[in-house]
């Protein structure tokens, strides 16, 4: 049972009092011959007790739902039973209080017609009454629930730019930059281009939904070329693309973070660095991209954050490619992280 | 008096180069005497040299810039006043300004010209100070305070602590009560953890396991050793002022690192 929420309940009781004084002046306005006083404690007393059971049943019966209804034939019977029950028990006690009062409540004559009366009057006033409290728990819901879910959206999308535009590489490739300008200038030049090109590319890579293998390759060989910059001799690297697979589509920066994942896990931090290779192989309908380093080697303890760029990888290509694509990770014995991508040839 | 001798730790050789090029303009009389590619090195090379001023990049293979910096702090000689130390980083994910022992500077890179030289001044105001003695052990301990906030940044503790330790043995889990560990320690890949008469091994790293232990209960003495404190026994110094622990229940003795020997004073 969830813990009970006063100031909801407070709330509510006092829309379903509001609604109770309605249906009773609505009364009295169609019959104006008989006294306000008696469906007025009617009203009260039917909408309480009603009221009472479906609100304290609800916590009950719905405890982890989130709309805070019961489902199905479960929420029907609740209400309704709610209802009977608040009819019975609600002009029961009216009854005792109006005969107290010597307010005469039921003429003798028509005694049947006005049983029949305030029947349906209860039940119409119920239903509506549950059906708007419903509603409106309902509407509460899908609103928290669209909430969720666009700020997930934009979580998500947060963290892929600030996994491209990762503020180490960023900042240190301008420092290398900034010290080639100085003492190679046509180097700086050739690096700048690089980075304009790695730069576009992120920044399109959100709208653009695929590209080719060969234009792949080309933003790789990007962004291999700033880390060689900055790593010098510590990283070789190797993109084997066969010339009849370029125009292959893929989706675009598929490999990026795996490639990223290769240098930041596992050559950045081997003090000797070590090499990188790329590769795009076909096995009859099935197209293979392969990404391994000689780096450290995928472990539990590697740093978080690796772990996001391998499930985002694999999330594409089942978005993509559904159950015919293959997302294998392996640590070959002599160290080093092998990461192997299948899906369909186009 | 001796011109200062500095040393750079930096992975990325271009950024290397540079420094020390913008070191030569903004402190001419500045001698480079090495220049470190990875932590370890970085460590060693300092203790080889005995330079005044260190250019400590964060981000480095095999030790980070504040790990080299723990280490040396522990096998550094006593006698000599400690380097001047600078932190050089791409990112600042520390916030590193955000510390109120300013014992430590950083520069971000790119390096500015116009920080550097504040830097350089800094640096130059704390290596005047430290011919009094007494001004370098003051330098030193807000060095140690501040290295320890760095390390320990950004690990936020969890919500429930560790209750049981779950160590594979051959095929089978061990499940070790977290209130019998006297300490874990370190070792390569692994951490062991020991309890009265029984040692465990755990793959999950110190760094990982601390946040969800009791800090009341569980204190870091090392780099690599955190101790039940209501298991010491006894905190004996040796000659040269190196603090160790030693145990209820456990033999061994426990080296204290400088990091964390102001844990322990007397009442």
């Amino acid at each position: 049972m969830k813990k009970t929420d006063w100031p909801d309940k407070r709330r509510t009781y006092l829309q379903v009092l509001a609604f109770a004084l309605f249906v009773a002046v609505l009364q009295y306005a169609f019959l104006p011959e008989r006294s306000f006083g008696p469906p007025l404690v009617y009203s009260f007393f039917i909408a309480s007790i009603t009221w009472a059971i479906i609100d304290f049943g609800r916590d009950l019966l719905a405890a982890g739902d989130e709309t805070g209804w019961p489902r199905g034939w479960r929420g029907i019977v609740m209400v309704v039973g709610a209802i009977a029950v608040g009819y019975l028990l609600g002009s029961a006690i009216a009854n005792r209080l109006c005969s107290v009062f010597g307010w005469q409540a039921v003429d003798a004559t028509n005694r049947e017609a006005l049983l029949r009366s305030s029947i349906l009057i209860t039940l119409l006033a119920g239903m509506a009454a549950s059906y708007y409290f419903y509603s409106k728990g309902k509407s509460a819901y899908l609103e928290r629930k669209m909430g969720e879910a666009r700020r997930q959206a934009d979580e998500a999308r947060l963290r892929l730019l600030e996994s491209q535009l990762e503020p180490h590489m960023l900042f240190n490739t301008l420092a290398n930059l900034r010290a080639l300008i100085a003492t190679d200038p046509a180097r700086a030049t050739a690096m700048l281009d690089r980075m304009i090109a790695y730069l576009r590319a992120t920044l399109a890579a959100s709208r653009a939904t695929s590209h080719s293998l060969q234009a792949e390759f080309e933003r790789l060989h990007d962004y291999l070329e700033l880390m060689a910059v900055r790593m010098g001799p510590r990283l070789r690297y190797s993109l084997e693309l066969p010339p009849e697979l370029a125009s292959q589509p893929v989706p675009a920066l598929l490999l990026q973070p795996l490639v990223e994942n290769g240098i930041l896990h596992g050559l950045e931090p081997k003090v000797e660095g070590g090499s990188l290779r790329v590769a795009a192989r076909r096995e009859g309908a099935v197209l293979t991209l392969v990404v391994s380093d000689t780096g450290m080697g995928y472990t539990p303890a590697t740093p978080a954050g690796s772990g996001f760029g391998l499930a985002q990888v694999r999330e594409r290509l089942l978005s993509t490619y559904g159950a015919q694509a293959a997302l294998d990770l392996a640590t070959p014995p002599g160290g080093g992280t092998i990461v192997t991508l299948s899906f369909p040839a186009a | 008096m001796n011109p200062p001798r500095a040393l750079i730790a930096e992975d990325e050789p271009l950024l290397a180069q540079a420094l020390q090029t913008e070191l030569a303009r903004a402190w001419p009389e500045l001698r480079i005497v090495g220049v470190a590619g990875d932590g370890a090195s970085a460590v060693q090379q300092t203790l080889q040299q005995q330079p005044d001023v260190l250019f400590f990049d964060v981000r480095m293979p095999a030790l980070s810039g504040l790990d080299a910096a723990a280490r040396l702090a522990d096998e550094w000689p006593q006698d000599r006043p400690f380097p001047a130390l600078v932190f050089v980083t791409a990112y600042d994910q520390y916030a590193m300004q955000a510390f109120e022992a300013q014992a430590v500077d950083y520069l971000l890179k790119p390096v500015e010209p116009a920080r550097l030289h504040k830097t350089v001044l800094r640096v130059q105001q704390a290596l005047a100070g430290r011919t009094q003695a007494s001004q370098g052990a003051i330098n030193f301990e807000a060095t140690l305070a501040q290295l320890r906030g760095l390390l320990h940044a950004g690990a936020a503790p969890a919500a429930a602590p560790l209750k049981l330790i779950q160590a594979g043995v051959g095929t089978a889990i061990r499940m070790v009560p977290v209130d019998e560990v006297l300490y874990f320690e370190a070792a390569d890949k692994y951490v062991r953890v020991i309890t009265a008469g029984q040692e465990a091994l755990i793959r999950t790293p110190l760094k990982e396991l601390m946040p969800q232990l009791d800090a009341q209960a569980f204190w870091q003495v090392h780099r690599g050793t955190v101790v039940r404190a209501a298991a010491i026994e006894q905190v004996t110094r040796d000659e040269s002022g190196r603090l160790s622990l030693q145990l209820r229940g456990s033999a061994e003795r426990l080296a204290v690192s400088r990091l964390y020997s102001h844990l322990f004073k007397a009442m």
